[in-house]
């Protein structure tokens, strides 16, 4: 059984199909893309797997439990954990508070011990720490975990989004076009992060993005989204010669 | 790393249990040696529960981000809720060591549960609109206060609205007006003193500076920060709101029982001029900045009290004065010139030196 299994997904806001009767399955530690031309759907895609909005018909299946319509802090406890297109830290707070925001139901104390002091306090308080700075070990943030987020370069905020994602524990990450704004080089080493994300944490990643150099580069599968339904889907290199997708993109 | 962490976020709060206790300590010992006039030894109870409404507010304002302009209602309920229980159990329990700490508690409590009730319907609300609706709360609660008929006599308690209680149901002999409308309520024993006001503003600083560094103040940055984004990595917005809502109205209704033991209780003082006061306190004192709310309660309390000597010019000196400090607090020079004279800079360097 597949991993995430989605059927005939529509939503419509007022009179507009925004997508339509869309499908898609997405096997255990798989790397799939969703790309198509600008408005065509993705993000409101993403927005229906994260209970941001809700479908007006169809399912979405994740490891066996129906999330389509539930909110976006169960289905974040259900193991979905997303990035946005424009990034969206907390700003305010620390680079490792942040992650522990993300670590929110990993490691949990009730309200009480943590105004009171009480022993759970203090062993949670410090497991999360050592959980927080071991995820930002691995991109290479922990130098920064006290500076608050909104100062770090670009780069790394993205990287912090992504470690603060991860935190929560996912089976499925999506991430909305990671490599944008970036350049050629920082793209390369993003391609090499999220490959090292799909083996290290052993979970799929669905990603949308515009920089086909990374979709042909780390994508095994990739599904086609125009005008709200699909145009395609299938093997990588397969569905990026399809004279329909050139088209879509380019135009007659 | 871990230790560290939590050494210099316990340093920061126990810095500022030390200024409270040595400000408190130092005036109570100037006045007691006639150094300071009696008109400072009454404001050091007022300092105690302004101090507690701006640290209150600040947890709504500065930590949730959101925009309250009810303080004053919270406090209204603490004071008469606190105030009636002091009556009623006067002559039951007569240790006030007793009686006003149950007081306080259950002044606090009630206005809790009135956080929690007013929270829920306002928690879709954000920035302008809940402003305004807690604006309009504060009123309703003032104005139901000024209606509210509570008499006691040997058949029990009656309550009423605008003065529609039968006489005849009242046994006159052993008749007590507790509550008479817009009268305000006499009788509350004055329990106060300077040492339980000291003590409610460190349990509250207690509380909610530990609150603020833990998960659930985490979960109310966050959710300050990016409702979204916090409610898609799972924070349960509907519950860390409320839980601030209870808190902040807790401690406002626990400063206004304070209040109720320490001068007359007149509801027309509980208006909306008095939410904005504490605002002041609180952007002045920096939102967020539990510290500076402390502080700022307790210097804009003073100052018009010690420019009585400017007489009528006395709010024009006030208001020029509090100008002056929001234009500085956001100039980037001052700001930098500050941060080179902090004492953190100082030990920090003393600290540097000694490693080297």
């Amino acid at each position: 059984m597949s991993l995430l299994e989605i059927k005939d997904l529509c939503i419509s806001f007022g009179g507009l199909q925004a997508v339509q009767n869309f499908s898609m399955s997405v096997e255990n530690n798989q790397l799939y893309g969703l790309i198509g031309p600008n408005g065509a759907g993705k993000t409101t895609v993403f927005n229906m797997l994260t209970g941001v909005y809700k479908p007006t018909s169809g399912s979405i299946v994740l490891d066996g439990v129906e999330i389509g319509g539930k909110s976006p802090m169960e289905i974040s406890k259900c193991g979905i954990a997303r990035t946005y297109q424009n990034i969206r830290l907390f700003s305010n707070m620390s680079v490792i508070d942040n992650v522990k925001v993300g670590l929110h139901n990993q490691i949990e104390y009730s309200t009480l011990s943590g105004i009171f002091r009480l022993p759970s306090y203090w062993k949670q308080e410090k497991l999360m720490n050592e959980r927080a700075f071991e995820l930002l070990k691995v991109f290479d943030l922990e130098h920064q975990s006290k500076n608050l987020s909104c100062n770090l370069p670009y780069g790394k905020q993205r990287k912090l989004e992504i470690v603060r994602a991860l935190a929560t524990n996912p089976k499925l990450l999506l991430l909305d076009e990671p490599a944008a704004g970036m350049n050629p080089n920082e793209t390369a080493e993003l391609m090499n992060t999220i490959k090292f994300i799909r083996d290290e944490f052993n979970i799929a990643i669905l990603l949308i993005e515009h920089d086909m150099r990374l979709v042909s580069g780390i994508c095994e599968q990739v599904a086609v989204l125009n005008f709200g339904s699909e145009l395609t889907h299938g093997n990588t290199d397969e569905v990026l010669k399809d004279s329909r997708v050139i088209t879509a993109y380019l135009g007659e | 790393m871990f230790l560290k962490a939590v050494r210099s976020s316990t340093k920061s709060k126990y810095s500022t249990y030390i200024m409270v206790i040595a400000f408190f300590s130092i005036a109570a010992i100037l006045v007691e040696a006639g150094v300071l006039g009696s008109l400072f030894k009454g404001l050091l109870i007022p300092m105690c529960y302004y101090i507690i409404l701006a640290v209150s507010l600040n947890l709504t304002v500065g930590i949730l981000g959101e925009l309250s302009l009810g303080h004053a209602g919270f406090m209204c309920i603490g004071a008469y809720v606190g105030g009636v229980f002091s009556i009623l159990t006067k002559d039951v329990i007569t240790s006030s060591l007793i009686r006003f700490p149950l007081a306080l508690i259950i002044g606090g409590l009630v206005a809790g549960i009135f956080g929690v009730l007013i929270g829920i319907p306002i928690l879709r609300l954000n920035g302008d609109y809940l402003a305004i609706v807690t604006l309009a709360f504060g009123e309703i609660i003032k104005k139901l206060v000024q209606n509210f008929y509570f008499i006691k006599d040997v058949n029990g308690l009656h309550f009423s609205f605008a003065n529609s209680i039968d006489p005849s149901t009242i046994d006159d002999v052993s008749k007590k007006v507790i509550l008479s409308g817009p009268m305000s309520i006499s009788g509350i024993p004055k329990d106060a003193n300077i040492f339980i006001g000291v003590i409610l503003v460190l349990v509250t600083l207690f509380v909610i500076m530990n609150l603020v560094d833990s998960r659930a103040g985490r979960a109310f940055m966050s959710i300050r920060d990016n409702r979204i984004v916090a409610e898609g990595v799972g924070i349960n917005i509907t519950k860390y709101k409320l839980i601030v809502f209870a808190v902040s109205a807790f401690f406002a209704g626990v400063a206004g029982s304070l209040f109720a033991h320490f001068s007359t209780v007149d509801s027309t003082k509980f208006d909306y001029n008095l939410s904005i006061i504490i605002l002041v306190f609180v952007v002045l004192g920096g939102i967020g900045n539990i510290r500076g709310s402390v502080i700022a309660a307790v210097a804009l309390y003073a100052l018009p009290e010690l420019l009585r000597a400017f007489q009528s010019y006395r709010m024009l000196i006030y208001a020029i004065i509090l100008i002056a400090a929001m234009i500085l607090n956001n100039n980037e020079k001052f700001l930098r010139f500050k941060e080179q004279f902090t004492f953190k800079r100082l030990f920090k360097t003393k600290h540097a030196k000694e490693d080297a």
